[in-house]
């Protein structure tokens, strides 16, 4: 009965939804007058190749600000709820140790990790020139990291030099900021205010490929502690922490 | 053949944003609903990308090829907005993941109907 | 947009929304975790034909690995079938 009501519900809005979006086809020219201002500005006046990073750091740069604080929030929001008390044996965790990855899987994991390292580092910094940015980047990095620490049982990464990334790497895109607006012509909050170089070419943009540097160590650094916490959770019976 | 493709692309994003909310609303199991609201936001990013796809457009990037030239480019703005929303997307469903974890370890189950507080 | 392409896009389409309804019938959880990791690597292609490459390394680099590795976390942690 409760599976009618809601098979009902939900064919009456996707009748709704299908014919409010099939009254202009697919690809056909809609309202232009934003897209226009960004495609003519970004070239000229802020030099920087890829429209979409320039949007995303430097036109819209405050929700980024807001989109970096809410990673940080489920960061911490995550450490909060799976909190275990620090006793003496809290080293000890059965289903990291349960099982020796063979020495193939080891050594693989050996020989790939400073590949994906470099990779992810190329593509933020590049992140001006060709798709690709501090998101993509520090996701990459994390997906590094996740590696080593699933193929060796004896990898603990120390969350203190994660904490300190990230407060370094989030201090850096809020002082940028603040820069802008002693610095920069018509003192606007992350404003460019370094000089802009050639397009194309790897100096170019500004403050926008340092922003973007900053975003993907502290993406990258984030997303390595949410799996490092989520991949030392005790099982129910032996939590000490029982409430 | 435009009507088709303007029914196939925008009736699929549709189609997955019912399906997720189907399996959110409906089923038990607790972990079935987060996949739920996960297919759920992959069918409203489809959805903003595909709004901003024009005729014979290319990609927003000013590389060499075409600098001089004069190309009908992609919208870039929807293509920030849903670069913003994966990110945000992937946070919240690892804070969904921690309470089941959480819920699993005081309760001992992870059917919604045996969870004393919770009642449909 | 060339004839080509355009197959190859209701094709992954037809494939997303295969897997999709997979994914929510299926009762072995680890399986529906999978076709969920299927969903991104089609849609990442998708977002790469509707000429947004951006979108689509995000979505490779997030949907891909990690969210499926977060869940199968999760999955050890509780129980594998889900019951009835």
């Amino acid at each position: 009965m409760k599976k009618l009501i809601v098979i009902t519900l939900l064919l009456i809005l996707g009748f709704y939804l299908i014919s409010t979006f099939s009254s202009t086809p697919f690809g056909a020219e809609k309202v232009s007058g934003v897209k226009d201002f960004y495609l003519k500005q970004s070239p000229e006046t802020l030099k920087v190749s890829n429209v979409v990073t320039a949007i995303v750091v430097s036109f819209r740069g405050f929700d980024t600000l807001g989109e970096v604080t809410v990673l940080f929030l489920a960061s911490t929001a995550l450490g909060s709820i799976l909190y275990r008390r620090r006793t003496k044996h809290s080293g000890l965790n059965p289903q990291r140790e349960a099982v020796i990855s063979s020495s193939l899987v080891r050594t693989g994991a050996k020989v790939l990790f400073p590949m994906i390292i470099l990779l992810g580092a190329y593509v933020f910094v590049h992140g001006h020139l060709t798709p690709g940015g501090g998101f993509q980047g520090g996701a990459i990095i994390a997906t590094g990291f996740l590696l080593i620490l699933i193929s060796y049982r004896k990898f603990f990464i120390n969350h203190n030099v994660l904490t300190w990334v990230e407060a370094i790497a989030g201090t850096t895109f809020v002082l940028i900021g603040i820069g802008g607006l002693i610095y920069a012509t018509q003192n606007n909050f992350l404003e460019n205010f370094l000089p802009e170089g050639t397009l194309n070419k790897l100096m170019s943009g500004g403050v926008v490929s340092i922003i973007y540097i900053a975003v993907g160590f502290k993406v990258g650094a984030e997303i390595t502690g949410i799996l490092d916490t989520l991949l030392t959770i005790k099982e129910a019976g032996l939590d000490p922490d029982e409430n | 053949m435009q009507e088709y493709l303007t029914y196939s692309v925008y009736g699929s994003a549709i189609l997955l944003m019912l399906i997720g909310l189907y399996a959110a609303l409906v089923k038990k199991n607790l972990i079935k609903i987060v996949i739920g609201l996960s297919i759920l936001d992959a069918g409203v990013h489809l959805l903003f990308v595909a709004v901003g796809y024009l005729n014979n457009a290319t990609a927003p990037i000013f590389s060499e090829a075409v600098i001089g030239k004069n190309v009908v480019m992609a919208d870039p703005v929807p293509q920030a907005l849903v670069l913003t929303a994966i990110v945000i997307g992937f946070g919240v469903t690892a804070v969904a993941l921690a309470l089941v974890v959480r819920l699993y370890r005081k309760h001992n189950t992870t059917n919604i109907d045996e969870i004393k507080n919770l009642k449909w | 947009m060339g004839i080509g392409s355009i197959i190859f896009l209701i094709g992954a389409l037809l494939f997303i929304l295969i897997a999709a309804i997979y994914a929510i019938i299926q009762k072995d959880l680890i399986h529906a975790v999978i076709a969920s990791s299927l969903i991104s690597l089609a849609l990442s292609l998708v977002f790469y034909i509707l000429q947004a490459p951006d979108v689509a390394l995000t979505e490779a680099a997030i949907g891909i690995a990690l969210s499926t590795i977060i869940f199968i976390i999760t999955i050890r942690n509780t129980k594998r079938y889900e019951n009835e």
